[in-house]
């Protein structure tokens, strides 16, 4: 009766339906047609000696291994303080963690796990963000208000996070037109979790406290590729200020999408800006398909309130068991329940993302909301079956399930039942309404998974334990004076230097534009040659070799310097760099030694031109006109680095009886 | 009505308000200087400065507007607020224990206060059980708001109206009673309690919270769970405190009402038992006691009840160089119980002596406490407790000096007769002196030691 569906050729066709393309043959009108929409809240922390609202010290990191002491603590929801319970809090308090955070001494105080009220707030933390706020245009607050955003899922172990606006309505610009910008907040960092399983989730709290910015953007992002340079963007203002930390987790973002009739969904804690263009096109295509599940479920139950569940307990032994998660399961006393799912039938498998089907929207939510580890669902559309198709008829049967309904199996403790069965079926009357509000964690393959339910506006709280900071207009004034210069006015410096854009990121990233344009104004070197010295040179230095201490930039304005000084050809950093970055201690005259530079006259370096012509017409090699000149070059190089330049030396060899004009660099 | 459309504003923040006609709770657009701010005006606290609005902007955070910088504002809309637990009825299920409720006030029952910007105690014990559903699993729960006050305004007509409503509950039959109250002075209260309400049949259990229970961590849930708990099904029928044993939501401890101090200003296991061990842990599963002596749960109603209480009594910590006037302007202002908390084994300077001789003539009960807390007082090791003696000073063994003030309290309100009070206050009626200290009463350990940091690190502190 059932013999004839097959749910691959149903997942590729659905994905036809749905038209998904990747993302390379993806153009503006793909994104257009859909109706692409895309907002960015970016992460910073900042370089402050101290956390937010303690004493303790910032930016310490143990191995969570290494802790003094842990404590366990539950969260519970309240009201915010407009009156209504928040959609997260109730989920997460459904999911009855335990909660423990381990700490140690050394960062970690009473404040941090709730058992001291907070210290008054962090000016130097303050300062800096007002200083990023300024340079985001943003409208500045009269004062600043703590308030406590509410996280139940204990990454704070108050349950909430202290936060303070700084500023709202600011903008940022894009290669074609300005991004607005909603607010940016100042605000103390999470716990680092370590691990999930079950219902106990670890925390480690040596970041927890640390001073944070959020940048909020508004969704005027129309691709994906936008998305990213608005991030990369903020992030170069944030580090544009030098008091910003850097590395591994000092910078996280959170990508808002939604596709035309979906629902913001948020993708947290994006790592990396370049996973943001996939994360995006991936999501917003998982939308667009949960649009099209919707309109199939439309035709066939007209009224979604009323769609129901029904389930049955199974007996473990009614069937024959070799899959191990359902051995465990029966030798370990759970419980294993069949689910009926009407009209489902086609939309388990129905795709949602490249290799992911409705089922795993599913699995995620048991995983998160219930407890239930994976592999924690069997279903009647699997690519690869569990359980064997004549097992299901007879599941079916139990259920009195009907052709065009999909079933669900699922073990786990009796008192995580309760909550599972109403995840499944709290998930299923989502797909008839559309696309939920969530947050997703981000894979680095692009594909997403379910966090939990998006948070709104009623889990802000204000915090009474902190009194409102005011901000006078002397105080912004004098901050104001001390900004850098913007970061787009320095993309635009490097543009007009005509240096090239691909080496912007690296250049911007690092804050290196300082020292370059040090390095152009008072040694007068030539910008494109200064600027891909940076942004080419270094950069591939840097991927290739090792550096025994943090290498310091300015270095690289002494040794211009030098070679300005000493009339040498700056050509030759290039081949110095190498050894400058392994031995950052060495003096310049040294490196000039390890690499056998010697100085020479251009007499000299062409006093041997007749005899590598003759030479050249000896071997004969290549047949071209430019060959002769080519192999000559080649040979005089490296006489000729730090000497001569090689355009100079080239007219040279081209003609020889011509002096040629003198090149700059 | 017109105060309240401008909830906490004053001076030039009030005048500002309604120069452009804005209400609190009005969704307003308010041009700066500084940019355009759109929100709603939120209320403001009374004791913040007149030269702000506050606002809930869109995303749900509070921002002040300096009105120096204002250029212009305009009321768009209108919306209140409206904060509310849902209040259930308390649902009775046949075979759980009758448990009353009462209401003092406190953190363990709060809400914001849009005056202050501070939590004020206003939920009412019913919408609590909207908060903590898992009330129902443990007791038929009735409540009962005696009064509201902090905990810090907590004094002897409040422990005398509880005292006698105890009595009546005892007397209508409950299973057991909590009793909702601040912490900053939980344990004056469990001790004036405790010489009230004596011999009583069922458990009387205080408890509090350190942490109000509008913060999702708070620790007022668990903390009420355990208190019914006990009050239901547990079989100690005394006077107790019920908080935190740990700081991890783990479990509760019992105190003996007279042997319990706040030893921290805000940890949640901030109480903890004095010169003794605590009475009992308790969990959701029951209570599990650690002393093997205690008054146990009768079936009877009989309970006597002494609601007496002067209020001329003082406590006085003693510090080096302490002047005679100190002791001298309580005589004159007609004191007529001091409780002295000395140094080391119950020590004063000499300086005082005369003072101390004086208000003794003046029939002044003079009783010695230590400000170690831990310990007795010795007066006979030294002369100078001997000389204190002498001259009129009463050791009282190892009670707490707020254990001994509230006692004394509650003796002089019974009678003035000295033989007749230093009987009554060397008598303990519930463990508030001990013939003895067990080796385990004391202990205090100091972090950064080897062994005492490999603890911590597997037992929860």
């Amino acid at each position: 009766m059932k013999s004839q569906f097959d749910p691959r050729k149903n997942y590729e066709a659905s994905k036809k339906a749905v038209g998904y393309i990747p993302r390379k043959n993806a153009t503006q009108q793909t994104y257009n047609d859909i109706g692409f929409m895309s907002g960015l809240e970016v992460h910073q922390q900042l370089k402050t000696k101290h956390k937010l609202f303690c004493s303790c010290p910032a930016g310490i990191y143990h191995h969570h291994s290494k802790y003094d002491a842990e404590v366990i603590r539950h969260m519970r929801p309240t009201l915010s303080e407009l009156g209504e319970y928040d959609g997260t809090a109730l989920m997460e308090f459904k999911t009855r963690k335990n909660i423990v955070y381990r700490l140690k001494n050394e960062t970690t105080c009473t404040y941090e796990v709730d058992d001291t009220p907070p210290f008054p707030l962090d000016r130097e933390a303050l300062e800096y963000a007002i200083e990023i706020s300024l340079l985001s245009k943003l409208n500045i607050v009269g004062e600043v208000h703590i308030t406590r955003k509410q996280y139940l899922d204990g990454s704070i172990p108050t349950g909430f996070q202290r936060t303070g606006i700084i500023g709202v309505e600011g903008e940022i610009y894009i290669k074609d037109r300005p991004i607005r910008l909603i607010q940016l907040s100042l605000e103390e960092d999470s716990c680092r979790e370590i691990s999930d399983i079950g219902h106990v989730r670890i925390y480690n709290t040596d970041r927890l406290g640390m001073p944070l910015i959020e940048t909020v953007t508004y969704p005027d992002m129309k691709n994906p590729d936008e998305v990213m340079e608005a991030c990369n963007y903020i992030r170069f203002l944030n580090r544009s200020t030098g008091k910003v930390r850097t590395g591994i987790g000092a910078g996280r973002q959170d990508v808002n999408v939604s596709c035309a009739g979906g629902t913001r969904v948020e993708i947290k804690g994006v790592a990396h800006t370049r996973w943001i263009p996939e994360l995006t096109h991936v999501e917003v295509f998982r939308q667009w398909a949960l649009l099209k599940i919707r309109d199939r479920l439309k035709g066939l139950i007209p009224i979604p309130e009323n769609w129901k569940i029904n389930f049955e307990y199974l007996d473990f032994d009614a069937f024959e068991l070799n899959w191990e998660p359902l051995k465990i399961a029966k030798e370990t006393g759970q419980k294993l329940i069949a689910i009926n799912l009407p009209y489902f039938k086609g939309i388990l498998s129905h795709f949602t993302q490249p290799n992911q089907i409705f089922a795993n929207e599913i699995s995620d939510r048991l995983k998160v909301i219930a407890c239930l580890e994976k592999p924690n669902i069997l279903h009647s559309e699997q690519f690869k079956p569990i359980i064997k198709a004549e097992d299901f008829e007879i599941i079916a049967s139990i259920l009195k399930a009907k052709e065009q309904d999909a079933q669900i199996v699922i073990w786990g403790h009796e008192e995580d039942m309760k909550t599972a069965l109403e995840t499944i079926e709290e998930r299923c009357k989502m797909a008839l309404l559309g696309v939920p509000n969530e947050t997703r964690k981000s894979l680095e393959n692009g594909a997403t998974i379910f966090e939990r339910v998006l948070p709104g506006a009623d889990r802000m709280y204000p915090d009474t334990d902190s009194a409102p900071i005011p901000l006078e207009d002397n105080y912004i004034d004098e901050l104001r004076k001390r900004l850098p210069d913007e970061v787009m006015s320095r993309y635009h410096q490097l543009k007009e230097w005509k240096i090239p854009e691909d080496t912007y990121i690296y250049i911007l990233k690092r804050n290196l534009f300082p020292v370059i344009k040090r390095i152009i104004l008072e040694l007068k070197l030539n910008p494109t040659f200064v600027g891909t010295f940076f942004g080419h040179t270094l950069k591939h230095v840097e991927g290739q070799f090792n550096c025994p201490v943090e290498f310091n930039y300015e270095i690289i304005y002494a040794l211009f310097k030098y070679l300005t000084l000493q009339k040498i050809n700056v050509e030759i950093a290039r081949k110095m760099l190498t050894e400058i970055y392994e031995h950052p201690k060495m003096d310049f005259e040294s490196v000039l030694t390890s690499i056998n530079f010697k100085p020479y006259n251009k007499e000299k370096i062409l006093s041997n031109l007749i005899f590598l012509k003759e030479k050249f017409h000896s071997i004969r090699w290549g047949k071209n006109e430019s060959d002769e000149t080519n192999w000559i070059l080649g040979q005089l190089r490296p006489v000729a680095l730090g000497n001569i330049t090689f355009s100079e030396l080239k007219a040279d060899i081209e003609n020889p009886n011509k002096p040629s004009t003198k090149t700059s660099l | 009505m017109s105060e309240d459309i401008f909830q906490g504003y004053k001076g030039k923040a009030l005048e500002t308000l309604k120069q452009y006609n804005v209400r609190v709770w009005g969704q307003a657009m308010i041009n700066t200087s500084r940019g355009v701010f759109n929100g709603t005006i939120l209320p403001r606290s009374e004791n913040d400065d007149d030269l702000h609005i506050v606002m809930k902007i869109p995303t749900g955070y509070n921002v002040g507007i300096d009105i120096r910088n204002i250029i212009e504002m305009k009321e768009t809309g209108y919306k209140k607020a409206n904060y509310k637990i849902p209040e259930k009825e308390f649902p009775q299920r046949p075979g759980l224990p009758k448990v009353k409720l009462i209401g003092t006030g406190g953190t363990i029952a709060s809400r914001l206060d849009y005056r202050t910007g501070a939590v004020i105690p206003a939920f009412s014990p019913g919408e609590l059980y909207g908060a903590v559903p898992e009330l129902a699993d443990i007791c038929n729960l009735t409540t009962e708001k005696v009064f509201a006050v902090f905990s810090e305004n907590m004094g002897p007509e409040q422990y005398k109206k509880l005292a006698i409503a105890i009595g009546k509950e005892i007397e209508n039959g409950v299973d057991g009673i909590v009793i909702g109250h601040g912490t900053d002075t939980l344990h004056h209260t469990a001790a004036a309690l405790t010489y009230m309400v004596q011999n009583p049949p069922v458990p009387i259990v205080l408890v509090g919270s350190q942490r109000s229970s509008d913060r999702p961590s708070s620790d007022a849930a668990l903390n009420l769970m355990h208190a019914t708990t006990a009050a239901g099904h547990g079989d100690i029928a005394e006077v107790m405190v019920c908080m935190f044993g740990p700081t991890s939501d783990e479990y509760g401890l019992l105190h003996r009402g007279t042997r319990v101090r706040k030893m921290h200003s805000s940890y949640r296991s901030t109480f903890r038992t004095i010169g003794d061990t605590p009475l009992a842990t308790v969990t959701r599963k029951g209570v599990v006691p650690i002393k093997t002596e205690y008054n146990h749960r009768r079936k009877d109603r009989n309970v006597t009840i002494l609601p007496y209480f002067e209020e001329k009594v003082s406590i006085v910590y003693y510090y080096p160089n302490m002047q005679p006037d100190i002791i001298d302007s309580l005589v004159d202002n007609g004191y007529k119980g001091i409780i002295i908390a000395g140094t080391g084994l119950g020590h004063v300077n000499k300086a005082i002596y005369p003072a101390i001789e004086r208000a003794a003539s003046k029939g002044v009960h003079i009783y010695m406490t230590v400000q170690t807390l831990w310990g007795y007082v010795h007066m006979f090791v030294y002369d100078t407790g001997r000389d204190l003696m002498a001259k009129g000073i009463v050791p009282a063994a190892n009670m707490l000096p707020e254990a001994a003030y509230i006692k004394l309290g509650w003796v002089l309100g019974q009678t003035n007769d000295p033989e007749k009070v230093r009987e009554m206050m060397l008598t303990p009626i519930n463990d508030e002196t001990t013939s003895r200290e067990p080796y385990n009463g004391y202990l205090i350990y100091q972090g950064g030691v080897k062994e005492i940091e490999d603890f911590i690190r597997k037992v929860h502190k």
